[in-house]
């Protein structure tokens, strides 16, 4: 073999240096036992639903005719759509969801007496399954998008507000001495002092916001909407189409882990503490 | 230049039913003058540190500052810690800027003030990084440049070297005193460190506890910069602990609180 002959483990040599690529790969191989492991559950389920003939109409669920039909779905382009309609949702619900809860948190948390106060009734409507609301919200607003949203920010807000909170609680008092001593105004402490303190607080707070409004998204998307997630699952059970319903839950489960790696990165990049 | 600080009858109580932590201070410290607060701990010195500089409020009487009643805190008269309290997620030339940001400059123009405050502390090389990766000295220099940035006229320091070890204490209290008197600021240290109060002092005042009160004081005069060593030093160093047990004990010095016509006809 020349010299000059490049392969691609040559390539991501060069790209990374030895020590980088087994690093790297060194990093990768336990998540990459646990897909591993978790595929192999997925087969073996898909192999007993098969060989068990009460069963064997449910036998497209198994991780071949999955991965063919999400295949297909990306391919065709179809996938996108009820994507975009999902994120869009999240995306407004979140904004809501931090809109309300970093103000509301900051709030409880600077004032004593406010979290006296809010303490028993939050915690009392945090407990309430953000579901439980569809009623009222397909009463309360005028389309069906706007209730799921409705849903959403009820499923947000309680993680940021009570992780803003503690964030504002866990303040080093000496912080806001030296600021006042310095001649902050209580905007100046707002922006310079409080809210950088925080930030890893209220990131780690939508991080779990994220995770929950991501569960409620898909049921919500049951009822009324006809895009989304839920809505192609719901659709895909309807038409029997097993096949493509597993490959939508793995569309799911792929978005919100991505959500997930997000928020994280966000955490890490905000984090102030020392390693 | 420095400013004048005066205290005027001074009682304070936390609390209605309380007993006084405070009762009757009663004294003036003039422009640029150094002067060291000392006592036992629980005496209330940091309390009295505290209303100079605004952040408490006397129960009776009142504290001016060039002849204006102190209401609330000023970079103007600001004060240093026992513990540093620096952000954390702010470089060292940020942390030293925030007064100057608080008082309104862009942040690229406060950062620029400070660049020379930081390389006369000695903090010329760290400008850049992270406050967590300093040690407890360089913390102290970077909150001291955070107290000077604002062009303060008096500085009021809460034992800010307590926590040090000795040789960056023993700098920092021959570096503060002669910044002070190089820019004329009034200074005031609290500090139950008899001979830090020599060393960094033109006066000392003597506090008794339960109730605080100023009982005694001492004019220092020695020349600068003081060595600990020295014969003058030690003398003064004596008187200074003669007269601290004696208010303490009620063997020796005045059990009287000093009042400001006492130290006016006593000077």
């Amino acid at each position: 073999m020349s010299a000059s002959t490049t392969t691609p483990m040559n390539s991501a040599v060069s790209l990374l240096g030895p020590a980088k690529l087994i690093r790297l790969l060194s990093n990768l191989q336990y998540p990459a036992m646990g897909i591993t492991g978790l595929l192999a559950l997925w087969w073996v389920g898909g192999l007993l639903i098969e060989n068990n003939e009460n069963l064997s109409a449910f036998s497209a669920f198994a991780p071949a005719p999955a991965f063919h039909a999400l295949y297909d779905l990306v391919a065709s382009g179809e996938i996108w759509a009820p994507i975009t309609s999902s994120l869009y949702r999240i995306l407004v619900g979140l904004t809501w969801g931090i809109a309300i809860g970093v103000p509301v948190g900051v709030t409880i948390g600077y004032i004593g007496v406010a979290l006296k106060v809010a303490n028993v009734p939050f915690q009392f409507l945090r407990m309430i399954s953000p579901l439980a609301w569809m009623p009222i919200a397909v009463m309360a607003f005028e389309t069906w998008d706007s209730a799921i949203i409705f849903l959403l920010v009820m499923a947000t807000v309680w993680p940021i507000i009570f992780s803003t909170a503690h964030g504002v609680r866990r303040i080093d008092p000496n912080w806001f001495k030296v600021a006042r001593n310095l001649g902050a105004s209580g905007t100046q402490m707002l922006r310079r002092i409080i809210l950088p303190a925080i930030m890893t607080d209220v990131m780690a707070g939508i991080r779990l916001a994220v995770g929950v409004a991501w569960v409620v998204l898909v049921p919500a998307e049951y009822l009324g909407v006809t895009s989304g997630l839920g809505y192609a699952i719901n659709d895909a059970r309807d038409t029997l189409s097993y096949d493509y319903l597993a490959a939508v839950v793995l569309v799911i489960g792929i978005i919100g882990y991505g959500l997930d790696s997000v928020c994280n990165l966000l955490i890490k990049r905000f984090n102030w503490h020392a390693e | 230049m420095g400013a004048s600080l005066s205290i005027d009858y001074v009682t304070h109580q936390f609390s209605p039913s309380a007993a006084p932590t405070l009762k009757d201070i009663d004294t003036r410290i003039d422009p640029g003058e150094l002067v060291a607060l000392i006592g036992r701990s629980g005496c209330g010195k940091s309390t009295l540190l505290h209303m100079m500089a605004g952040l408490l409020i006397p129960s009776q009487g009142c504290i001016r500052i060039n002849s204006h009643q102190v209401s609330k805190p000023s970079a103007k008269w600001n004060m240093m810690f026992q513990k540093a309290s620096l952000y954390p997620w702010m470089s060292v030339k940020e942390n030293a800027a925030l007064g100057l940001m608080f008082a309104g400059l862009q942040k690229a123009e406060a950062v620029e003030k400070v660049n020379s405050l930081l390389d006369m502390l000695g903090l010329h090389d760290k400008k850049d990084v992270n406050v967590q990766s300093l040690s407890g000295g360089q913390q102290q220099r970077v909150a001291l440049a955070r107290s000077l940035a604002t062009d303060p006229d008096i500085l009021l320091l809460d034992e800010p070297f307590s926590a040090l070890d000795a040789f960056t204490r023993t700098a920092l209290q021959e570096e503060v005193p002669a910044i002070c008197r190089e820019r004329g600021i009034t200074m005031i240290i609290v500090t139950h460190d008899i001979d830090e109060a020599v060393a960094m002092a033109d006066r000392v005042l003597i506090m008794s506890q339960n109730p605080g009160r100023i009982v005694d004081e001492l004019e220092v005069g020695l020349p600068w910069p003081r060595r600990h060593m020295d014969n003058g030093f030690q003398i003064r160093r004596e008187e200074l602990m003669n007269r601290f047990k004696g208010t303490d004990t009620g063997l020796q010095g005045r059990q009287q609180p000093i009042t400001t016509q006492q130290s006016e006809s006593a000077a």
